[in-house]
């Protein structure tokens, strides 16, 4: 499991996580945003790419729980994914 | 300079945290971050970690997640004693001890309440406790109430329509739910927002199928013989029959274990200063006593330095930070908590988001958008100037009113902006509730100049 | 006429490398020399203003004496189609993005791009595994250039076939964004006229061949709006699907060509990313940040005196907003001149932000992760066989026209 947070205050609707990782993420209205705050592992690799490419970087996902991801898992997750969201 | 007081409490020091929720987690992150090696205990009463609320209300609700699974991801290992499932039940300062419900005592030299707020619980002891009434606040709660509407009740009745309230009728509505949400106001959201904004809230619910009924007070809630919720009575002598009942009547704020204890601590919070310490009874600061989150009252310099209250997830955050900040500071320092307000809510598919106390103005002007079309910026003032802002579906705009709140700048807005609209041309009444009657919802409390709560003292909390 | 550093920033001669003249402009976080626009080039006043109702992005609004070498040109081709929501202020824009996102994105299609990433695997395998002579490779011609292309055909339902004779149009409209107006601006504002009217009239006639026989496709659901409460003209329809076409085109490809461009030149990020796939992700953000595609957004004007650090920018006024020069800031970003695909920080403003941010963003995102994986794991020992390479002429849409390199070989897929 990989737990995540969204600071809904700084999210805009940019909706980024939302395209990249449907799975986990999905816009509620235009501009509204729901996830799933424990997401499965076999959608790490996605929601490093959500949590990358949030344009307002308002994606905690857990420090810990990244730190276990394999370098080289299916579709590879980045090492430097889970540190790029603590902004 | 080696070996100062704050070098050997960072070396080695005790500091607990009372509160396991999202301020006492923030907080001993950040206690860490800044090099705190001492001793680390959080003390929670509930007996789960750090979960986040605000998906009970909203994800959980409709299938996307569950209340079980909303663990807050932690920055970084914070190496704590954790005593969950038990509360605090007491404080000793002069011994600098904390009295747990079960009889122990943890000794501290700092010490972090973020013991935050419960749900409002219905008036009415033995109606509340009717199978199929609930309240939501905790995981259990959330859990609870997700498994009673995915056994496809024939009518929920939501009492209150603050954010929470309306947020749960939201979740109905879009399960097929049928939902009557009944509201002492004229309007939902009025409260925090205002009867004008209040209106496009009321025609949200509308719209969406909620059977609204305002300006009505639940009496009464009557059960079955097998003690099951079957039917609710209104002020206005009409009833309804409903199998599931939640009371979304707001909050109270977890103090009463610091009763006696000298510590400034009331039904409107804990009173500290905007460095996050805690006052005693007689308003002079403590020194070792640091308040974050729900509970924490503090004065705010753009806000006249009124104490506010802000049941607001980003202020719980950034105030356990700063508290967390000057635990291990000295006096020159420490920083003050000036965190705007800022809040958000996601309904009948729309986000409405706002900055600053629109509960402060008096006035407010659309100066972006439609109310019709439900996508609008509208601001609030207050004597002259700019003091809120809210806005629906039309967030990315905010962060400009934000500047604007925090600059003082004047109201009514004396610029044309984009998407101006006929019903932007000038201010309309606000159009807020009298402040003396309570409200739901997460919003902003003022409550003066005092840093003592003297009610708490001299009349205890009752019903 | 442009004096000094505006003159220098467009100046091809400082193509390959302008981010010494944006450091320059930075010290005058408010440029403006009498005549020419005002502007912005440091990341929060820039960030700001991205978000200010205030400003317009409308070209009616621009005071007719503005003096913006980059508005002239294009008021020209106006008369062929409406504008874009690129260049709409709400509530225009809004309804007209929100109407375009709704068979490209959540919350109406939230699987569109991401059930492309097999195709996009394809494509990239195949356009590698065609290079040629491994000696002898220019990445924009073979690869950088076809690949999105490629995409953004399948996506609005363009037929690829057609692809040199809308190249042509997109090639003269990008290049009518280019502030110089070379030798003969009149000749050049016949020219993009023309290629407007022609690419209007090229996609009216693949939209009505949709409208009889849709598709999955963009335009398809675009033309027949179904399930939609809005619907949009014909001619938003054509100023939307053009606007999709030419952004689908000139972009991308500088994207992934400045990116290879700074992984050759950081030859151990490139090894780190053969050998970790995953790095890709955060990288493009920082490529983002590094060498935007799209160097500075020159449409926007006040609809009001506003003031930005004590300058007063009237009303109407031309504003650029240089949006590489605030991704260089050093008040924003530590060691700003240094790729680190590492970095923690990395808010970059390569997309835009507010409204009018990148409505490709996904795509271009999952493009260039993939296009940069796939070719560092299976270009053996690459090499830049001219560094710089030479630059298209645009000042906006900046990159490299060609990007030579060579390599020992190419491994298989």
């Amino acid at each position: 499991m990989l737990r995540l947070v969204v600071d809904l205050n700084r999210c805009q609707g940019y909706a980024q996580c939302a395209f990249l990782a449907p799975e986990v993420f999905a816009m509620h209205g235009d501009e509204g945003l729901l996830y799933d705050p424990q997401a499965q592992d076999a959608h790490r690799a996605r929601v490093a790419q959500a949590v990358a490419a949030c344009p307002v970087q308002a994606i905690l996902v857990d420090e810990l729980d990244m730190a276990a991801t394999a370098p080289g898992a299916p579709g590879g997750a980045a090492p430097a994914a889970g540190e790029a969201s603590d902004a | 300079m080696p070996d100062t007081a704050t070098d050997r409490l960072k070396a080695d020091g005790r500091i607990v945290v009372v509160g396991a929720s999202l301020a006492g987690l923030r907080g001993a992150e950040t206690l860490r971050e800044k090099g705190f090696k001492g001793s680390l205990t959080m003390i929670g009463d509930e007996p789960h970690e750090p979960y986040d609320r605000p998906p009970l209300s909203k994800q959980a609700l409709l299938g996307m997640g569950s209340a079980e699974r909303t663990a807050l991801p932690r920055r970084r290992d914070i190496d704590a004693e954790w005593r969950l499932g038990v509360a605090a039940s007491g404080l000793d300062m002069a011994a600098r001890r904390v009295r747990l419900a079960d009889g122990d005592e943890v000794p501290y030299d700092r010490l972090l309440i973020a013991t935050g707020v419960r749900a409002r619980p219905w008036p009415n002891q033995a109606e509340g406790e009717l199978d199929g009434v609930f309240v939501l606040r905790t995981r259990e709660d959330g859990a609870a109430l997700a498994r009673r509407l995915n056994a496809g009740p024939r009518r929920v009745l939501v009492i209150g329509a603050g954010f929470t309230g309306s947020e749960i009728a939201s979740a109905c509505r879009e399960r097929g739910v049928e939902v009557t949400v009944a509201e002492r106001a004229d309007a939902p959201l009025v409260g925090a927002l205002g009867g004008v904004i209040g209106a496009v809230a009321a025609e949200l619910h509308r719209e969406n199928g909620v059977d609204l009924r305002t300006g009505v007070m639940v009496t009464a809630l009557e059960g079955d013989a097998t003690g099951r919720v079957r039917a609710a009575h209104f002020s206005d002598s009409t009833s309804l029959e409903c199998d599931v009942v939640v009371v979304s009547l707001g909050a109270q704020r977890n103090t009463e274990w610091l009763s006696g204890s000298g510590l400034g601590a009331g039904p409107r919070g804990i009173a500290c200063d905007a460095g996050c310490r805690a006052f005693d009874i007689r308003g002079i600061v403590t020194d070792d006593i640091f308040v974050a989150g729900d509970v924490a009252r503090s004065p705010h310099p753009l806000f006249g330095y009124q104490f506010l209250s802000l049941e607001h997830w980003g202020n719980a955050v950034s105030q356990a930070e700063t508290a967390a900040h000057n635990m291990l500071s000295e006096s020159t320092e420490r920083r003050p908590h000036i965190w705007v307000p800022a809040f958000w809510s996601s309904q009948f598919g729309v986000s409405i988001k706002s900055v600053g106390v629109p509960s402060m103005g008096t006035e407010i002007m659309i100066t972006q958008g439609s109310r019709a079309e439900r996508r609008f910026t509208g601001v609030y003032g207050y004597q002259g100037r700019v003091i809120g802002a809210v806005t629906f579906d039309n967030s990315r705009w905010l962060q400009f009113y934000q500047q604007q709140i925090e600059a003082t700048a004047p109201f009514p807005p004396p610029f044309p902006t984009v998407d101006r609209r006929p019903e932007g041309q000038k201010p309309l009444p606000a159009d807020f509730p009298d402040p003396s009657l309570p409200t739901h919802g997460p919003t902003v409390t003022l409550s003066g100049y005092s840093p003592a709560d003297r009610r708490m003292t001299f009349h205890p909390a009752g019903h | 006429m442009k004096q000094g550093i505006l003159s220098d920033i467009l100046d091809y001669a400082n193509r390959a490398n302008p981010y010494p003249l944006y450091e320059e402009l930075r010290k005058t976080p408010v440029f403006h020399d009498g005549e020419g626009p005002y502007v912005i080039s440091t990341y929060y006043d820039i960030q700001s203003l991205l978000h200010d109702p205030r400003l317009s992005s409308e070209a009616r609004n621009l005071a007719a004496s503005a003096g913006d070498p980059l508005a002239e040109g294009e008021d020209e081709g106006a008369a062929a189609l409406p504008p874009s929501f690129l260049k709409l202020d709400p509530p225009e824009h809004d309804r007209l993005r929100r109407m375009t996102n709704r068979p490209f994105g959540p919350p109406h299609s939230p699987h569109r791009i991401d059930d492309m990433r097999e195709d996009l695997h394809g494509i990239v395998g195949n356009l590698i595994d065609n290079l040629g002579d491994p000696g002898n490779i220019d990445l924009v011609d073979q690869f950088a250039y076809p690949f999105p292309v490629t995409m953004i055909c399948r996506l609005l339902g363009v037929p690829r076939e057609d692809e040199p004779r809308f190249h042509v149009w997109a090639d003269t409209l990008a290049a009518s964004l280019d502030p110089d107006p070379g030798a003969d601006p009149k000749e050049r504002d016949k020219t993009t006229h023309d290629a407007r009217m022609e690419l209007g009239m090229y996609l009216a006639g693949l939209i009505e061949e949709r409208r009889k026989n849709p598709g999955e496709d963009m335009l398809s659901q675009l033309a027949v709006g179904h399930g939609q409460d809005e619907t949009m003209s014909t001619m938003e329809l054509l100023s939307t699907a053009a606007l999709l076409l030419i952004a689908g085109h000139e972009t991308t490809v500088n994207l992934i060509t400045n990116g290879m461009l700074t992984l050759l030149r950081n030859p151990d990020v490139l090894r780190q990313l053969r050998e970790t796939p995953g790095l890709a992700v955060p990288m493009v953000e920082e490529l983002l940040r590094f060498e935007p595609p799209v160097q500075l957004l020159p449409q926007r004007t006040p609809l009001v005196d506003i003031e930005v650090r004590g300058v007063t920018i009237p009303k109407g006024s031309s504003m650029w907003l240089v949006l590489a020069s605030g991704n260089r800031d050093p008040n924003r970003f530590e060691n700003p001149d240094r790729f680190d695909p590492y970095r923690k920080d990395i808010q970059h403003l390569g997309l835009g932000s507010g409204i009018h941010s990148c409505f490709g963003a996904p795509l271009a995102r999952l493009e260039a992760q993939l296009a940069l994986t796939e070719l560092a794991r299976r270009l053996e020992n690459p090499r830049l066989i001219e560094d710089p390479p030479p630059y298209r002429q645009n000042a906006v849409l900046r990159g490299p026209r060609h990007l030579r390199i060579t390599c020992d070989g190419v491994r298989p897929a």
